[in-house]
């Protein structure tokens, strides 16, 4: 297919379904912690508002989670299918990684899933809180165990090659890998921001209809107050990754840096934006801030970091790509910082739920969480080229023997079929979100909702059943 | 002599596989039978049977994956690069019926038909591959120097047909009995009636592919028809004669948990024979589970897990089954 390689092939199939993955664990993450913390406050304030608000974001909540389970059944199998000399080659290790996240994670959300989201009526509360935690601590599990294997290809250590093959010689060394605590700690907090986003999203958007109900306004606030704290850590999070990354893959900073030439005894600019142009190795139209770079990655004033042409131009990232993706992953940061702040000075002033200003941005913000994910995603996966164990195993020799026909069928199968499911899904889930919480409990059939098919059309019945005995007088809405 | 830590987790991959057989079996069944049931309301009442549990099961089919991963890294390389197709198909049905489960609530009047389909065919496409898999396995692999050495259709033949459709007809079965386990009135009468016809059409199954591998196979016919194993191996198509004969007096009596307990005993029963034929190879016709297993070091580790976590799951498993006891009626659940 367009004349594109095997190998070539085999990375398009396996970036677009990662890519498409890794949104919904993401919000998976965050929306099971949201939860336990609404049933939690439900059941220690037995105020409706935060049981309103679990029915609401569980509806959610399934979606989003089904469509995790399946997207994610296809990356465990795609090990085999796409990268079966990988796999036979580094399987020692990322395959018991693989097991005990299946063993301790996969085995808790599905099996407690069931009674968080149906047994609302066939267990007790004190019960069903505890099934929602089992969720919510199987999702955080889950996590630890993909990002150790994933930092292990990242940052390896703890093995040996013996007769070609990975051979783990100390596990506690494999799983704590230098890279792992800062990767974990980035991604777990990045889902958090990303749940964070999208709930102040919905809030502001039915605040902007003028659906102002207990409900919404509360969704509205902790969103922020989530977002104020989680953004700052999230920066020094990050922070702290990238010190780490330029110590352990250097190659992979300098390219993200569009840092080609070291100069003795001269600090290092941090080029703000540019373009990275691999032939002609130089980042051309650079537009620099002398002393930054080597301010943000040594902490000291004229400290140096390795350059591209350290390196040999095969061993080299592709820094036209991971250059730009990591600019976007920090810009949305600054943003997500900016929300959490104006979100703080409109509720000192006490205007949390009129600033139009606020409103606005969160709604324009909901969508940037999951873009900055897939940002920081790219810079990562794409900084390890082309290298898929970081030192030790060159992609190249990693990809199964397939034919570029039997990859071209099957990368279009899974793009036709994945725009097709899971944009529906995602459609799904805006709807339920755009009908807003109020609608009835976990045991009232669908259909008996009048306002689940009308649509736009039926507009009258619909804040008023959003929110009975709620519904402030300004006009409705839409 | 120390532990057989090969042996060992042959034994928990396997333990994983049947589990995922006979569980995601009857929710996959549904599927399979939803071409047969028009009633919505009734259709309602068949998701709703599964939709508390059908996530745990697949996850079975998630373990198999990994563990054949952690434990038999090389089998789990040539298996899935030499069954590209099937299990890229496979998945690709799996993703339709596992998102129809919540989209066919979630959609418009006019789409719901849509995602009916969609669980339907997902069902019945996943199934079906699984089957080819299965068959093809059976045929066994080309492999040389620890890679797979055979090409992207070679999965195909007429006996992996066989047992694609053979396998759509026990999950059928599967699915019917659950059902009726677990509905009552007009919808559980007519799984009783399908019942009947689905327990003949496995038996042919069954019979069809006993017949054929040890004719395909020296091997295979060495391993059950020399002696004293003929007399070890005897009880198995016993049991399934026994098994079909007790289904369909059950069916006659109208018991309601009877049949799904006979019918997981002939998946089991048919489970184990392929197991007696095949054991030891992970694969076939060449490759032991000591040829293609990881280092000890691997191994040891994720027994560790294995061993204490599997009975926690099968206990909250069992608990979450236990939860949901008792039949299902329209209305129920959460949508």
């Amino acid at each position: 297919m367009f004349g594109l390689t095997a190998l070539e092939l085999a990375r398009i199939q396996f970036g677009f379904t990662v890519s498409f993955h890794i949104i919904f664990p993401a919000i998976t993450i965050g929306l099971a912690s949201y939860l336990a913390v609404l049933e939690a406050m439900w059941l220690l304030r037995k105020d409706e508002t935060y049981r309103e608000l679990y029915f609401f974001w569980s509806k959610v909540f399934a979606v989003n989670f089904a469509m995790g389970v399946v997207s994610g059944l296809v990356m465990a199998y795609q090990f085999g299918t796409n990268w079966s000399y990988f796999s036979s080659f580094a399987g020692g290790v990322t395959g018991p990684l693989l097991a005990y996240e299946v063993l301790t994670a996969f085995f808790l959300e599905a099996g407690f899933l069931g009674v968080m989201l149906f047994g609302w009526n066939k267990v007790g509360p004190g019960l069903h809180f505890f099934a929602t935690v089992m969720v919510a601590v199987g999702t955080l599990i889950s996590a630890t165990w993909i990002l150790a294997s994933n930092s292990w290809m990242q940052t390896p250590q703890g093995f040996e090659i013996i007769n070609g093959r990975v051979v783990p010689v100390d596990w506690l060394k494999v799983i704590f890998n230098p890279s792992f605590p800062y990767r974990l700690v980035h991604m777990t907090l990045a889902a958090y921001l990303a749940t964070a986003l999208f709930v102040a999203a919905s809030g502001a958007w039915h605040l902007m209809k003028g659906h102002r109900t207990p409900a919404i306004r509360t969704m509205f606030s902790m969103a922020l107050w989530m977002l104020l704290f989680t953004a700052p850590l999230q920066i020094l999070a990050g922070d702290q990754h990238g010190l780490n990354t330029l110590e352990h893959q250097p190659a992979k900073i300098a390219a993200m840096e569009g840092h080609w030439e070291r100069t003795p005894g001269e600090a290092v600019p941090l080029i703000l934006f540019g373009w990275p142009d691999l032939a002609a190795e130089t980042t051309r139209w650079a537009v620099e801030v002398p002393h930054l770079g080597s301010l943000i990655l040594t902490h000291s004033w004229d400290g140096q970091i390795p350059a591209l042409k350290d390196f040999p131009p095969e061993d080299r990232p592709n820094s036209t790509v991971i250059f730009w993706t990591f600019r976007i992953m920090v810009g949305l940061g600054m943003l997500m910082l900016a929300l959490g702040a104006l979100g703080l000075l409109q509720r000192l002033r006490g205007k949390l739920h009129d600033s139009v200003l606020l409103q606005r941005f969160a709604l324009v913000m909901g969508p940037s969480g999951l873009i900055a994910i897939l940002a920081g995603w790219i810079t990562t996966e794409m900084g390890r080229q082309p290298y898929v164990v970081y030192g030790v195993m060159r992609t190249a020799d990693a990809v199964s023997n397939h034919s570029a026909l039997a990859l071209s069928t099957t990368l279009v199968l899974f793009i036709i079929m994945y725009f097709f499911v899971f944009g529906i899904g995602v459609t799904y889930m805006l709807k339920l979100v755009g009908k807003g919480p109020g609608h009835g409990g976990p045991a009232e059939p669908e259909r008996a909702d009048p306002a689940a098919d009308t649509g736009r059309n039926q507009r009258p019945s619909r804040p008023l059943s959003a929110a009975p005995g709620a519904v402030l007088s300004i006009g409705h809405g839409e | 002599m120390g532990i057989d830590l090969p042996l060992i987790w042959a034994v928990i991959i396997g333990f994983g596989l049947m589990m995922y057989v006979i569980m995601d079996g009857f929710d996959l069944g549904i599927g399979i039978l939803f071409p047969f049931i028009r009633d919505r309301d009734d259709r309602d009442v068949m998701v709703n049977t599964v939709a508390p549990v059908w996530d745990g099961n697949e996850t079975w089919l998630v373990l198999g994956g990994a563990g054949l991963l952690a434990a038999f890294p090389l089998a789990y390389s040539v298996l899935l690069s030499a069954l590209y197709l099937p299990l890229i198909f496979m998945l690709a049905g799996l993703i339709w019926r596992g998102v129809a489960f919540e989209f066919r609530f979630k959609a418009d009047e006019g789409h719901r038909p849509f995602w009916d389909h969609a669980f339907a065919w997902g069902s019945i496409v996943a199934t079906f591959c699984q089957g080819l898999a299965l068959g093809a396995f059976i045929n066994g692999f080309r492999v040389e120097n620890g890679a797979y050495a055979g090409g992207v259709l070679d999965f195909l033949s007429p006996f992996s047909v066989f047992t694609g459709l053979g396998l759509v007809v026990a999950y059928a079965l599967l699915g019917c009995t659950w059902l009726i386990l677990k509905t009552e009135g007009p919808l559980q009468t007519r799984m009783i009636a399908l019942a009947r016809p689905i327990t003949f059409a496995l038996l042919a199954v069954i019979a069809g592919v006993s017949l054929w591998t040890p004719l395909a196979h020296e091997g295979v016919a060495a391993r059950w028809f020399s002696l004293p194993n003929l007399l070890f191996f005897l009880p198995v198509p016993l049991l399934v004669l026994a098994a079909a004969y007790g289904m369909i007096k059950a069916l006659a009596r109208g018991s309601h948990g009877l049949p799904f307990l006979l019918a997981l005993a002939l998946l089991f029963l048919g489970y184990s024979g392929l197991a007696i034929s095949l054991f030891p190879n992970i694969i076939p016709p060449a490759v032991s589970i000591w040829g293609a297993a990881a280092p000890v070091q691997s191994l040891g580790f994720a027994l560790v897990g294995a061993l204490f976590i599997i009975p926690f799951i099968l206990g909250y498993t069992a608990w979450s089954y236990y939860v949901f006891r008792g039949k299902v009626r329209a209305g129920d659940g959460y949508h």
